[in-house]
């Protein structure tokens, strides 16, 4: 499975900052920066847009999902995928630019379809409480409990792998309450070196769910 | 510069708008916006990013030129070609509404060589709709909704005496009525909505816009 993304911003500096920050954690995703006007000033540009849209299309591809920035981002983009000739190989993510498309990289890196890489863009969008009282209820079908040993603890890098490898499977998963599809809220534990992650699933791919977090933490995410 | 060829007579009920009207009314619309850029930008400066009345005129300037290289043989493709254009040279948010609204007006007229009071309207109410869908404004928003609502709904009911002027000019004089309305609006949509209570008492710059192609509009067929 292969995801491409695009990047949509009303500036250029911020579409190719976004993408090497995010290429930096999913460096076998196709991530193609679209911002700015075509003459370079603040803006968004339809030809831009869908040249990387065309470039990311033409790759081999499963789909594209698509970040925007503010508001006519998301409409010169809505606009670029109404010319395409298959429309529906183009998902726009509603996510904040930056979080999301580093959510959507990791789990574009970690093998998720294109509906899994938007969720997990958009994933990092909500109130965590929300999230919390939704799961609150679900009996667990696979449970585990690993403790964290690498120096940095719950980081931003582990928490984008644990959140992208996650949206590609077919389970519902809390880190000591946190909803493990969501970078952010994993981010918000300030979980430490030492701490013991408590992790419950269910669905599916429960089981599977909680040997993939396993193998991350106990391998202290492959750091230090 | 008008295109020379004479119009005919607009006003009488059997008479329709061709090509030429439409080539008219883009080139009219442009100098509008040059003619308005400072006043669009002012009215932009406290509520948006200050860059309406020079992306418009950037659009449209290019409009011009695009006409100028390959002039389209109908009313239709001349809207389209508007669509393409300013979706790509605008940059702002007017650049994907207006041009889905003039891409919605250009599907709405199709090939037609001689477009009648009804098929105007319905390319008036396209148009909004295209926007609407876009934009994802309601009535009340404080957008460029609120100049275009009320020119679809006066140009559907003047469309009832088979005149296209008195479409044109009623369009024109709602929408104008319209943007004047957005003075007291709470901003709802767009940059300006991040501003809450500080949006009131200023008119919103793509209501302004709107008003200013829609009388160009009727200029085109004087």
């Amino acid at each position: 499975m292969t995801v491409n993304l695009v990047v949509v911003s009303h500036s250029e500096k911020i579409a190719d900052g976004a993408v090497e920050l995010a290429a930096q954690m999913a460096p076998d995703v196709l991530i193609l920066p679209a911002g700015g006007t075509d003459d370079g000033r603040i803006g968004t540009s339809l030809g831009r847009i869908m040249a990387a849209l065309e470039q990311a299309g033409d790759a081999n591809s499963d789909g594209i999902v698509v970040l925007t920035d503010l508001g006519s981002a998301v409409m010169t983009a809505e606009s670029a995928v109404e010319f395409l000739a298959d429309p529906s190989s183009v998902l726009l993510a509603d996510a904040p630019l930056v979080e999301g498309l580093v959510a959507a990289a990791v789990a574009a890196q970690a093998g998720a379809d294109p509906h899994g890489v938007k969720e997990a863009a958009e994933a990092v969008y909500r109130p965590p409480a929300a999230v919390q009282h939704a799961h609150a209820h679900r009996p667990p079908e696979a449970t585990g409990d690993f403790e964290l040993i690498n120096l940095a603890g719950m980081h931003a890098r582990p928490a984008a792998k644990i959140a992208g490898g996650l949206s590609g499977m077919d389970a519902e998963v809390t880190v000591n309450g946190a909803d493990g599809a969501s970078m952010t809220e994993l981010m918000m534990l300030g979980a430490v070196k030492g701490t013991v992650l408590h992790v419950e699933a269910s669905g599916p791919e429960a089981t599977k769910a909680v040997d993939y977090l396993r193998g991350l933490i106990t391998a202290g995410f492959g750091e230090p | 510069m008008l295109p020379s060829t004479p119009l005919r007579s607009a006003g009488a009920s059997d008479v329709g708008l061709d090509v030429n009207w439409a080539l008219r009314w883009l080139t009219l619309s442009a100098e509008a916006m040059a003619e308005h850029r400072e006043e669009l930008i002012e009215l932009d400066r406290p509520i948006g990013d200050s860059d309406h009345g020079e992306n418009m005129d950037r659009g449209f300037k290019a409009v011009m030129v695009k006409i100028a290289e390959a002039p389209p043989e109908t009313a239709g493709a001349a809207l389209k070609l508007t669509a393409m254009t300013l979706m790509s040279k605008v940059g702002g948010a007017a650049g994907p509404l207006y041009g889905t609204a003039f891409l919605r007006a250009a599907t709405a007229l199709g090939e037609a060589a001689d477009i009648d009071a009804a098929t105007l309207a319905s390319a008036f109410q396209a148009a909004r709709d295209g926007i609407v869908a876009r934009g994802k404004a309601e009535s009340g928003d404080k957008t460029m909704v609120d100049a275009w609502t009320p020119a679809v709904d006066a140009a559907a009911t003047a469309a009832g005496d088979s005149d296209v002027h008195k479409v044109l000019v009623a369009a024109a004089e709602a929408a104008e009525a319209g943007a004047v309305s957005t003075d007291p609006m709470l901003a709802r949509k767009g940059r300006a909505s991040y501003l809450g209570e500080r949006s009131i008492g200023h008119r919103d710059p793509g209501a302004v816009s709107t008003a200013l192609i829609l009388r160009a509009a009727v200029g085109a067929a004087e």
